[in-house]
């Protein structure tokens, strides 16, 4: 175990042991939301960073993640069995995107950014007109299971250490190489022997599940969803893209910083400007774009990556 | 059994036949040099063998199994690599990760794909560049990390696509001595250059193409003594 391991396990043992302390629901719900929106950013970064594919339509994994809670939970079979959503939620939202990116990715350009809009697009409408299944726009109410945040906490913490644990270690195996590969150069992968087709599919894959169990998560802590909340596309689709575009896309941490300034800088707003939080976070986010393109996480690994060459060229230099 | 077979291979990009009615074979073991003026179809030929193209009609064979219309990663695995004449570094990685991204071809392993990607930049003697980002990397380095990769993935038959267009005469050298040391650890090569002196220097044998046929085959000095090939160079003298 090196230092940085030990660094992070020790950040998550205080993190898990933070509602020991403080039993604050409001501070406890934000950093809920937090961590839900960690896991959505690392689930986008995944497929949009470091593969990229980029996805306008994530919502769709979310809101099928979210309804496949929702119809277990309405069709009345005990409250237990939205837990056992999390996973079906997860495996749902894969199958769908199997689906979609089984026809897409044998294309390339941007096929399917777009056809992923439009499927995000079309399930929002099946799920307000199928109304037997889905309740319509009148949405679908939970009376969730547990009344301390507590436990809420620790199992969306868990979740998204888990994502990154996964993400982080999938990333230094075969398959973040020729997820990398896949995004520099799709010919120069195909011919050093990169099924670019198959491997696009498998970022897509975990990318979905994840996706899918934040959504199921959702609608288990929150109790209530409609179509327009959970496939909407400024809210969940382009959120995921810029949470994790401000933090830095292809970073590990890029997501977790993403999703840190998203919660505290809408929070920010509702509770003291009372509106106006999209506008500043688009603005916020214009800034990024214009003067750190790489997001925060990404600009600085590249100057202390600068700096250290420049530190070896002039050892060099002066051997 | 040759190595490589092409029987008339044709490719016909709608109303340009780009190739047309190709036939050769590389032996194993040899260097065969595949030249002709510009846009006479040589880097189409590549990427027909390679499987970036289907051909329109005709076969290819590689060590005696067909190969025409399989993609390309699928011909990698087979042990047929190739480089880029406008070369394709994966930008954002440094030289050991491109190299280790096409060592995986052979291995699940990252360690022994680090092994792997280590032997191939030190064949390609860029040793030095190693923890470079690709995409700063000086043009002949980058061809010379073209031929790293390619290796990486321990091909039989490597295809290499003008690599020496664009060095200085001290890199020109130095990637002779590296293509010759390819060769010696066993490799066959196909290779497209238009550096005369080069291609005459390495090649055992020459396959001469233009308008996407063959014109003149044989050892180097008779092809470069042909009529029709110096006409194809020079132009027809109209005297």
């Amino acid at each position: 175990m090196n230092r940085k391991t030990i660094l992070v396990s020790a950040g998550l043992l205080l993190l898990a042991a933070f509602p020991l302390a403080v039993q604050n629901p409001y501070v406890l719900h934000l950093l809920i939301m937090t961590f839900l929106w960690v896991l959505l950013g690392q689930a986008w970064n995944l497929l949009g960073g470091f593969t990229g594919q980029i996805s306008y339509g994530h919502a769709a994994f979310f809101g099928v993640g979210a309804y496949t809670t929702g119809i277990l939970v309405k069709s009345g079979l005990s409250p237990a069995t939205a837990w056992s959503g999390l996973l079906l939620g997860g495996l749902m939202a894969a199958l769908i995107a199997s689906v979609i990116g089984w026809i897409c990715f044998r294309l390339r350009g941007p096929y399917f950014s777009l056809s992923v809009l439009a499927l995000a697009e079309v399930l929002r409408l099946v799920a307000v007109n199928w109304k037997q299944l889905t309740n319509g726009a009148e949405g679908i109410l939970y009376i969730p299971a547990f009344r301390s945040k507590a436990y809420y906490y620790w199992i969306i913490l868990a979740i998204a250490a888990l994502a990154f644990v996964v993400i982080r270690a999938v990333m230094r195996s075969k398959f973040g190489f020729y997820f990398l590969s896949i995004r520099e150069d799709q010919d120069a992968a195909e011919s050093l022997g990169v099924n670019t087709t198959r491997y696009k599919l498998y970022s897509l894959l975990i990318s979905a599940f994840f996706t899918g169990v934040a959504g199921s998560f959702y609608m288990n802590y929150l109790g209530f969803i409609d179509p327009g909340i959970v496939f909407s596309i400024s809210d969940i689709s382009i959120m995921m893209i810029l949470v994790t575009m401000l933090g830095g896309a292809a970073t590990l941490a890029g997501p977790i910083v993403g999703a840190v300034l998203y919660i505290l800088v809408s929070e920010f707003f509702r509770v003291w400007v009372k509106s106006g939080h999209l506008i500043f976070f688009g603005i916020l986010i214009i800034f990024i774009i214009i003067f750190f393109p790489s997001g925060i996480v990404g600009t600085i690994s590249q100057s202390r990556a600068g700096r250290k060459l420049r530190a070896s060229a002039e050892r060099k230099a002066a051997a | 059994m040759s190595l490589l077979e092409l029987d008339n291979v044709s490719k016909r990009f709608g109303g340009l036949m780009a190739v047309g009615k190709m036939t050769f074979k590389v032996e194993k073991g040899e260097i065969l040099g595949l030249i002709g003026p510009n846009g006479a179809g040589k880097t189409t030929i590549f990427n027909l063998v390679n499987g970036y193209y289907p051909p329109t009609t005709g076969t290819i064979t590689f060590k005696g199994g067909r190969i025409d219309g399989l993609k390309p990663h699928v011909v990698c695995h087979k042990g047929l690599a190739r480089t880029f004449q406008v070369v394709k570094p994966l930008a954002r990685l440094t030289v050991l990760e491109n190299v280790m991204a096409s060592a995986f071809c052979r291995t699940d392993r990252r360690e022994e794909a680090r092994e792997i990607a280590l032997e191939a930049t030190a064949f390609a003697e860029m040793e030095e560049w190693r923890d470079r980002l690709a995409g700063g990397l000086p043009l002949g380095m980058r061809k010379r990390l073209e031929m790293a990769r390619a290796l990486a993935t321990r091909p039989e038959l490597l295809l290499l696509d003008e690599n020496f267009a664009g060095l200085n005469p001290a890199e020109v050298e130095k990637t002779i001595e590296i293509v010759k040391k390819i060769h010696g650890s066993g490799v066959t090569i196909l290779i497209i250059e238009h550096n005369m002196r080069v291609i005459m220097s390495i090649s055992h044998r020459l396959v001469c193409i233009n308008y996407g046929e063959k014109i003149a085959e044989g050892e180097p000095r008779d092809v470069a003594d042909n009529q029709q090939v110096i006409d194809a160079y020079l132009g027809v003298a109209h005297a």
